[in-house]
């Protein structure tokens, strides 16, 4: 889960990493409210989970009561990309000494934790990573040893940050690591994090994704849940635990297994159609599993055609052909249905289908025949 | 031969008396598995048809001298459970949890890698192992898998290495073995573990590889079988429709930035050798085809 960017500040700040002052704002007034307690100049930033704000006009700087009612005014309510402005995130502006990056997360092929930490911060790292590799210090630490003060000295020399941010630098970087792990991230990220002309040493910007399978031991995360902005269906499809992705195409997809949801949407594409969702139903495909995924879909006004791949293993395919009657019974249907039905008691399981079948609910053998029949559908 | 297991090995199940565990222990024991004990924390002394019930894994280990273990227990209790059954004596561990936080698994690898390097983890979020006919540790169904080998299969999805399973036994192919890997970002088993194991295996005469977007495992696969594999590999990617930074299902299926896709992972295996396929039917087909050729 991705937090905004004033959410991953509140996280930072309950591990004691120094952020600007500042609030959040749903109105004009608020954020008035907001820059009179945290003192001008102010910045004024568009709360959205996706890059390119400032472009989009949604960071403005604000010196009085008059630019930040303009500023403010102007940002709430702003598409960007797609995404509507409904919060503002207002923070004293700071003056910029320097610029750098820093960030911790999982180092995949070597197994430990990786983090990373740049006298080259503001621009995008990959950006940095492309052009400058040797300007990232990488540091690879050991879940079990984790990251002291003193190796984080030696890191922040070696990136070469100034000598006035070395010492502070390194100690946010200790917290920014507790934040990583005690607070079960994916990503904790800081770019840039700054030194003022004063000598002080904060984050300007927080990005933090947060690992869901954590949840248990986070109850505190629940706040974040409730201003997840999803697409409807996705919203749908999780209250009924189903684990789904909206996608522009016209072919509805419900698979058992992530691996095979994945593998349908991409025979699909080979035959000439587009997916409009991945949606994997898990193992247990009963009656209310397939009744609620077919439901979900269904309320997707670009589908045409709905493909159902399944591959009986545990679940057997004789029970998921009843549930897709029973399923059929309960939710009214307007897009044909072809289904792929195979592994264990398939045999079985088309026979029980056998009766139900008409033109707007077919069986194909294997997997690629579906696709190529679902395209067909979509195409006409 | 098979990898791993054979029909020799002694499994204790972890989490026996819980739905799931009992389940999956049970239809393991009924395809052949020796299933000898089962661990439950406070239920040692009572049974669950017949197989013997310990409260920890180290009585367990003692009382039937198992060296593998089936961990069925939730994700809050999974890492605790692997790393007591290395301290119990067990070395071949299969974790088919879903949902351990990514932190959990990292400290497990490497507390396993620091403190017992003789164990090997599978998984975790894993269907398991099947040795056809010898051993089943896990959810695989036993009926779709085939005994008497060619080929070896090696898998991060669950769903698709039945599939593939199914592809090739369809057509009389056997399996020697049939590991899934898992598709979390920190497994304990990777697929450099699985084909230098079919390599070394005199039995398994070619090797059908199932990947998926995420991380690099398939990238370092290509360059280690570019090296080291003399035998013939089929692979398949999933997830080449996939969009960038959206998890597909499996916490480890994310493209992050340009890295991770399936392009990249095909481009990779085909220029290292190996027949890669754009879907598991194709790949089944090519399987059968240099088998039938051997």
């Amino acid at each position: 889960m991705d937090l905004f960017e004033y959410q991953g500040k509140q996280y930072f700040s309950r591990f004691g990493i120094a952020v600007s002052p500042g609030g959040v704002a749903d109105t004009v007034e608020e954020a008035l409210s907001v820059a009179a307690r945290v003192g001008f100049p102010v910045v004024i930033k568009a709360q959205v989970k996706v890059g390119g704000r400032g472009k989009a006009g949604g960071v403005k700087l604000a010196d009085s009561e008059d630019e930040v009612r303009t500023h403010a005014g102007a940002i709430l309510g702003l598409d960007i990309k797609g995404h509507v402005v409904k919060r503002l995130w207002v923070e004293h502006a700071s003056d910029i000494a320097q610029e750098y990056y820093a960030s911790f997360t999982l180092d995949r092929p070597n197994k430990v934790h990786l983090g990373m930490l740049s006298a080259q911060g503001g621009v995008e790292i990959e950006v940095v990573a492309e052009e400058n590799p040797d300007a990232i210090a990488m540091l690879q630490i050991d879940p079990l040893v984790g990251l002291d003060v003193a190796t984080a000295r030696r890191w922040v020399a070696e990136a070469g940050l100034d000598e006035a941010a070395r010492a502070q630098a390194a100690e946010l970087l200790v917290k920014l690591y507790t934040c990583y792990v005690e607070g079960d991230c994916d990503l904790a990220e800081v770019n840039p994090l700054i030194l003022t002309p004063e000598g002080k040493v904060h984050a300007l910007d927080a990005k933090v994704t947060l690992d869901e399978n954590a949840s248990f031991r986070h109850p505190e995360w629940e706040e974040y849940r409730a201003t997840e902005t999803e697409d409807p269906r996705e919203k749908m499809a999780k209250e009924k635990g189903l684990n789904y992705i909206g996608l522009d195409g016209t072919v509805g997809i419900i698979a058992n297994g992530a691996g095979l949801a994945m593998s349908t949407l991409d025979v699909v594409n080979q035959v000439g159609g587009s997916a409009a969702n991945f949606l994997d139903i898990g193992g247990g495909a009963n009656a209310d599993v397939m009744a609620a995924a077919l439901e979900v879909i269904n309320t997707d006004p670009k589908v045409k055609v709905i493909f159902v791949n399944i591959f009986g293993g545990i679940t057997r395919v004789d029970e998921v052909a009843k549930g897709v009657i029973e399923a059929l019974g309960r939710v009214s249907i307007t897009s044909p249905i072809v289904l792929r039905l195979d592994g264990t008691n398939a045999v079985e399981g088309r026979a029980i289908l056998a009766p139900h079948l008409n033109d707007r609910l077919l069986t194909e053998p294997t997997m690629l025949d579906a696709a190529r029949r679902a395209v067909a559908f979509a195409n006409q | 031969m098979s990898i791993f297991v054979d029909e020799h090995t002694k499994v204790i199940v972890q989490g026996l008396t819980g739905g799931q565990g009992r389940f999956h222990g049970l239809r393991n024991r009924e395809y052949g598995t020796q299933i000898v004990g089962g661990v439950t924390p406070g239920k040692g002394g009572t049974d669950v048809e017949g197989i013997p019930v310990f409260n920890t894994v180290a009585e367990a280990v003692a009382a039937t001298g198992a060296t593998a273990s089936f961990v069925s227990v939730p994700p809050k209790f999974a890492a605790d459970a692997i790393i007591e059954a290395a301290q119990g004596g067990i070395t071949f561990i299969v974790s088919i949890t879903e949902g351990i936080p990514a932190h959990d698994e990292a400290r497990v690898y490497n507390r396993l890698v620091e403190e017992f390097p003789g164990v090997r983890l599978l998984g975790p979020n894993c269907p398991g192992i099947i040795s056809p006919g010898k051993c089943n540790i896990g959810i695989t169904s036993g009926d779709i898998a085939l005994p008497g080998g060619p080929v070896g299969i090696v898998s991060r999805s669950g769903t698709l290495t039945y599939q593939a399973l199914h592809e090739l036994s369809q057509q009389g192919i056997g399996q020697t073995t049939c590991v899934g890997i898992g598709g979390d970002p920190v497994p304990g088993t990777n697929f450099i573990d699985c084909l230098a194991a079919f390599e070394a295996d005199p039995e398994t005469k070619a090797v059908m590889m199932i990947g998926e977007i995420g991380g690099s495992e398939e990238e370092r696969a290509a360059e280690w079988i570019k090296a080291h594999m003399t035998k013939p590999v089929v692979a398949y990617v999933a997830g080449v429709t996939a969009p960038a930074g959206r998890k597909m299902g499996h916490a480890g299926a994310i493209i992050s930035g340009s890295k991770g896709t399936a392009q990249a992972k095909m481009a990779a295996l085909s220029e290292a050798g190996v027949h890669v396929c754009l879907n598991p039917t194709e790949a089944g087909e090519k399987m059968v085809e240099i088998v039938r050729a051997l």
